[in-house]
């Protein structure tokens, strides 16, 4: 008896070795009449998966019968991925997260080719590219902005976007006293809709933006960008026009309440007008009525936007199948029509721009692209936010700025600004020793 | 009793070895508990040990999560942890859940001595009152955050009664630690109860029977008969709510993420982690919180002895 024990035992953990070991293999190489094989690629749209990437695999397959094209949706597509990096199994092509330093790039992507070369095809290549190797293409383009209920203004007499933030506050002032709509939703809970603001770098320090920071001992001060982004987020939330309690606050709902005209603004970027448009079919509204305006402040007297690439689509260091995952990669970027179905901007060179942008050009708003970090600095950024622990593209300060200005945190403007400059200087300092 | 057999068997099986006698079968227990043992023990290393050894390598470097290269910095993540106040600011946090936990505590052993008597509809009781330990943190989280939101179900409850100023739970500084920590004691009661419970019906009638001969009251049945015989419970309940006061991050963490003043230790170390990319940093934040737990836990044994060791 014991030792049929010991034999089924040994079975057993026969079997749960084995298991360990039964990873798959791709089936590499391509065959000579054209590009081949099987490619997994890393998408952050579950919402589409099964549905319209399938459409592009369909087209894709046209021009290359022979490539397969398996897709893996993520969730928490920048927290899992980026733990994934230290494997070596994080799909062929993927979106590159926000969390790899550029210095970092060559160590997970396959190069794609020289910014030169690149240069006169794709726009936002800088943005994820070192020592002049581009890493990643990006999938569509946004502009920034504060996405807005034009009826709801109108109703409180506004028709076209204030070019100070005094007027911005007027106007949400406006909407406050002669509406039913709660002015501003800052969807505090949520987060991350509060990085958004600070996507609109570069449209008040101009191109160059980033580098000006990193050279600013007090970057919270009068004059400067940052000092205008977080001071006219936080003089919304202390004039008492944002929602009365941030704590509870919902996306999915905030959609619906700008659909419908229960709140009047929130900043975004150009990608959540369709978004925000679709949800006026549910609740009731006109499409028409939601656009996207500029940050209120003009220099030269024009209004400037800025014009990111969103995720940028780069090629694991680690396929086994890199002909085919390069052919999907520029498919999908040239020759699909994944940037106009999601109302972005195609990262293709002189392509028309979206239907969501018409309000820029009737404003003549203009865009703004962020100039390339200088050779060995680029990384100089991040290094220097997360030193200090500001995260500049997350939620937490911003979340306690809206807390200072609500008064359920201690402190006030000045100090808090100051608290800021301290310890982001602190954080530069310390990366240029 | 495999264990027993295994450890005795070696000396009998080195004696002889002869075909067709039991002594290959003996030899076979010799293996047969490690067998058994082999798995368990296998994902106790594998998703145990083995994490909390890399922790406390990662605690010894400057990594940031995913670069190739870990590169060591000594002791500097420990220093920076001691020498940054506000790293340790957030422990103020885990007093509220502490003291929550003592209410849930006297809470569960009041409904547990009422209800281990005869009581109307007390298996209806106690079904409610463990019912929302079964329920999953998240939608416990998301079902609070209704409950306690501008115009939710709260301020309608207190509505009906009068109240028309409700204050906002979470918005308001002052109050959203204790909104929070109440949420705690209402999802956890449930399990502090049944172990009362479970300890409380061990404990012989005829005890009570011989108490209410001399004329005890039933406050004095309770503070003499049922008190002591629970006391291992209580003992190990202690444990597990300081343990679980330092360490609150569910709750907290679905239903503000840490924001207005609610952020606990575990929280932050998250953020460290995963927002601003210094796993080394939180990895250390991890290993110091492990050792406050394992040093709470040694100074409760010093003070609070107990008879029999095979509990907590």
């Amino acid at each position: 008896m014991a030792r049929k024990h010991a034999a089924a035992a040994l079975a057993v953990m026969t079997a749960l070795t084995l298991t360990a070991c039964s990873a798959g293999e791709d089936t590499g190489g391509s065959s000579e009449g054209g590009v081949s094989g099987d490619i997994t690629v890393l998408t952050n749209r579950t919402d589409i998966v099964d549905t319209e990437l399938q459409d592009y695999v369909t087209e894709f397959q046209k021009v290359y019968p022979d490539v397969n094209v398996e897709f893996e949706a993520i969730t928490d597509y920048e927290g899992d991925v980026s733990i994934r990096l230290n494997s070596q199994e994080y799909g062929d092509v993927l979106l590159i997260p926000n969390s790899v330093t550029k210095d970092q790039l060559p160590q997970f992507f396959e190069p794609l080719d020289t910014v030169e070369a690149l240069s006169s095809k794709y726009r936002f290549i800088d943005e994820q590219a070192f020592e002049d190797q581009v890493y990643g293409i990006a999938t569509f383009g946004t502009a920034n902005g504060y996405v807005l209920n034009k009826k709801v203004w109108a109703e409180a007499g506004i028709t076209e976007p204030p070019k100070t933030q005094q007027e911005f506050l007027d106007a949400l002032q406006a909407v406050g006293d002669k509406t039913e709509a709660i002015p501003y939703y800052t969807n505090y809970a949520d987060g991350w809709p509060l990085s958004q603001w600070q996507n609109n770098q570069g449209s008040f320090a101009g191109a160059e933006a980033v580098q000006i920071r990193d050279t600013q001992a007090a970057p919270w001060s009068d004059g400067n960008e940052q000092y205008a982004i977080d001071g006219l987020l936080f003089d919304v939330v202390a004039g008492g026009l944002s929602e009365k309690d941030p704590t509870t606050t919902n996306w999915e709902e905030s959609k619906n309440l700008l659909a419908s005209g229960e709140v009047s603004a929130m900043v975004l970027g150009s990608w959540a007008v369709p978004q925000i448009q679709g949800a006026t079919e549910t609740v009731g509204g006109a499409p028409e009525d939601i656009s996207i305006w500029p940050m209120p402040w003009q220099t030269d007297g024009a209004f400037h936007s800025r014009v990111g690439g969103d995720y940028k689509l780069g090629i694991s260091k680690h396929s086994d199948n890199k002909d085919a995952a390069r052919a999907w990669l520029d498919w999908f970027v040239t020759d699909s029509t994944f940037a106009v179905d999601q109302g972005g901007i195609s990262p293709v060179v002189g392509a028309e721009s979206p239907d969501t942008l018409k309000d820029f050009e009737a404003f003549g708003v203009e865009q703004v692209e962020l100039a390339p970090a200088p050779a060995g600095e680029e990384s100089l950024d991040s290094d220097i936010y997360n030193e200090a622990e500001i995260d500049l593209f997350g939620d937490q300060y911003r979340r306690n700025l809206i807390d200072v200005a609500r008064g359920a945190a201690s402190g006030d403007r000045l100090s808090f600004f100051e608290d800021l400059n301290s310890r982001w200087n602190a954080a530069r300092v310390a990366n240029n020793g | 009793m495999a264990v027993m057999s295994g450890t005795t068997a070696p000396a009998r099986a080195a004696d002889s070895r002869s075909p067709g006698s039991r002594r290959p079968t003996r030899r076979g227990w010799k293996v047969t508990p490690w067998l058994f043992l082999a798995v368990p023990l296998g994902l106790l290393i594998l998703f145990t040990y083995v994490p909390v050894a890399n922790m406390v390598w990662y605690s010894f470097t400057s990594w940031d999560g995913f670069d190739a290269v870990k590169e060591p910095v000594g002791f500097k993540n420990y220093v920076e942890i001691f020498t940054r106040p506000e790293i340790f600011r957030v422990f103020l946090v885990s007093l509220y859940y502490l003291v929550g936990a003592f209410l849930q505590l006297v809470l569960a052993m009041y409904f547990a001595t009422v209800l281990s008597f005869s009581t109307r509809f007390r298996n209806w009781f106690k079904g409610i009152i463990f019912f929302p330990y079964l329920l999953n943190g998240v939608a416990i989280g998301l079902v609070f955050l209704f409950f306690f939101r501008p115009g939710g179900t709260l301020d309608a409850l207190l509505g009906l009664v009068g109240v028309q100023e409700a204050p906002l739970w979470l918005g308001d500084p002052s109050l959203v630690n204790i909104s929070l920590a109440a949420t705690s004691v209402w999802r956890y009661m449930g399990l502090n109860f049944v172990l009362f419970l479970g300890a409380i019906q061990s404990i012989p009638n005829e005890q009570y029977e011989a108490a209410e001969l001399d004329g005890a009251t039933s406050w004095q049945k309770f503070r003499f008969i049922i008190l002591p015989s629970i006391s291992q419970i209580v003992g190990l309940s202690l444990i597990l709510a300081v343990s679980g006061a330092l360490s609150v991050f569910e709750i907290p963490f679905i239903m503000t993420g840490g924001a207005n003043g609610s952020e606990t230790f575990v929280i932050q170390t998250i953020n460290t982690a995963f927002k601003f990319s210094k796993v080394g940093l939180a990895s250390a934040m991890a290993v110091v919180l492990l050792l406050l737990v394992l040093l709470v836990s040694w100074v409760q044994r010093r003070f609070f002895p107990e008879e029999k060791g095979d509990l907590a």
